[in-house]
């Protein structure tokens, strides 16, 4: 068994750096790296690019980072629920490069499984295509999009163990898997860190090979954005 | 005419036994509210999630299951979680059958626009254009005018595209209308909706042939 634990976030950490691109997994704020963000936002880095779906609200999540303007460049799908970050691309400094969600997701799994590049008709004959290659397949046109290059990913998964093997829960795993190996140092933060053998091989998510350092995470937050309920009556 | 809650109900007509649906934000979540409950259907979520059931009760909420609106919900039976990449494999590999999505702008040549209006604040695209550069069958629920009593059938759309060609049906609060090589064909009037008030608030080409039946919601 090749051990990937480290024993806190610090270590979990160590080698970021200004100007650096990190991926960081989640959905609005469901499936973030809680642990791993507040340890960017205290270590104080600057002008990261961040490859994220969405960009957290204004006192959560990736929020955290921008109060502090430690991000130069944010690649995102949707970024709508946070006033901060209006703010700052208002004013211009902050880049926002936005990104079809399925390209988003994809160009992450291009870079984990070792493609360069891709076809995608998402964003065919929009503005999202504008300088890029299009090609005819069959009758349809498609976008090549190349695969995302970063020096860091950072994931969070309800379940890991000593091997990096990583299981999620519910929609909490979204951009996580795709993110694993993507980057060159890929850092997952989980929930319950058990010893190699606890887990089932066959209930894997992710294998460790596309892990290099695990920890278990403190304090979870997890905090809803909309809650929507119903009555019992 | 028919109002938000009319539009779904009508859309969700449009619902078949045995179909994967994605349904968008707005009027689009409504639809699953008013499914046939004697066929089956499962709900995507692209955020990834099959088979999402009703919002929890009270005390039940899960931070970790949540839809594409960041709603908390519930799974029904039968229901899988997935990452981002299998949920948008889902959508571009044609296995969602409908996709049912809210724009702002629909062209006669079935052109959409709903993600920017420019001069204001950007939200970004989020999977919209994943989503209607891939369904084969895509419904679009929206008012028939903007707020501004602006025609939002078009001979061409003012706003960035979404996409190109993809739209295949609108439903709006005036009628269904199909699109066609030649433009927007009226299929069915709202109750109470004359050919004339449809024909008044399309500014792209409509077409009109024969009698236009009043639809049954």
């Amino acid at each position: 068994m090749i051990r990937k634990t480290v024993t806190n976030v610090q270590e979990a950490l160590r080698g970021v750096e200004d100007g650096m691109t990190f991926m960081l997994g989640g959905f609005g704020l469901c499936g973030i790296p809680e642990n791993a963000i507040s340890e960017l936002v205290r270590l104080g880095i600057k002008d990261i690019t961040c490859i994220s779906n969405n960009a957290g609200v204004d006192d959560f999540g990736l929020g955290l980072l921008l109060q502090k303007r430690q991000i130069k460049k944010m690649i995102s799908s949707y970024v709508g629920e946070n006033d901060e970050f209006e703010r700052q691309m208002l004013s211009g400094e902050l880049d926002v490069e936005l990104t079809p969600q399925g390209t988003l997701a994809e160009k992450c799994r291009a870079a984990q499984a070792g493609f360069p590049a891709f076809y995608t008709p998402a964003g065919y004959g929009t503005e999202v295509a504008e300088g890029k290659e299009a090609r005819d397949f069959k009758g349809k046109m498609y976008v090549l999009e190349h695969a995302y290059e970063a020096n860091f990913s950072f994931v969070k998964a309800w379940k890991g163990d000593d091997a990096g093997n990583l299981i999620f829960k519910g929609t909490a795993r979204n951009f996580n898997p795709c993110m694993c190996g993507a980057a060159k140092i890929t850092v997952a933060e989980v929930e319950e860190l058990v010893p190699a053998g606890d887990l089932d091989p066959n209930e894997i998510h992710i294998p460790g090979i596309f892990v290099q350092r695990i920890f278990q995470g403190e304090h979870y937050e997890k905090r809803i954005e909309q809650r929507t309920v119903r009555s019992r009556n | 005419m028919l109002d938000k809650i009319g539009i779904a109900k009508r859309i969700a007509r449009e619902v078949k036994d045995g179909y994967y649906v994605n349904l968008g934000i707005g009027i689009p979540t409504l639809v699953a509210n008013y499914v046939r409950d004697d066929i089956s259907v499962e709900f995507q979520s692209e955020n990834g999630v099959l088979g999402m059931g009703p919002f929890p009760y009270e005390g039940e909420e899960d931070a970790d299951i949540i839809n594409a609106g960041k709603q908390t919900i519930t799974t029904l039976p039968g229901a899988s979680f997935f990452d981002s990449a299998t949920s948008f494999g889902m959508i571009r590999g044609k296995h969602v059958d409908l996709t049912i999505l809210g724009a702002m702008e629909v062209a006669e040549n079935g052109d959409i626009a709903n993600w920017k209006i420019p001069g204001k604040m950007v939200k970004g695209m989020g999977g919209a254009m994943d989503l209607v550069a891939s369904a084969e069958n895509i419904i679009v629920a929206m008012m028939h005018t903007n707020k501004k009593g602006e025609s939002k059938l078009l001979k061409k759309c003012s706003l960035p595209l979404t996409g190109v060609g993809c739209v295949k049906k609108v439903v709006t609060n005036l009628g269904v209308l199909e699109v066609t090589s030649k433009g927007f064909r009226l299929l069915e009037r709202a109750p109470g909706v004359s050919v004339d008030t449809i024909k008044e608030a399309t500014e792209g080409t409509l077409l009109i042939e024969g009698d236009v039946p009043e639809m049954t919601v």
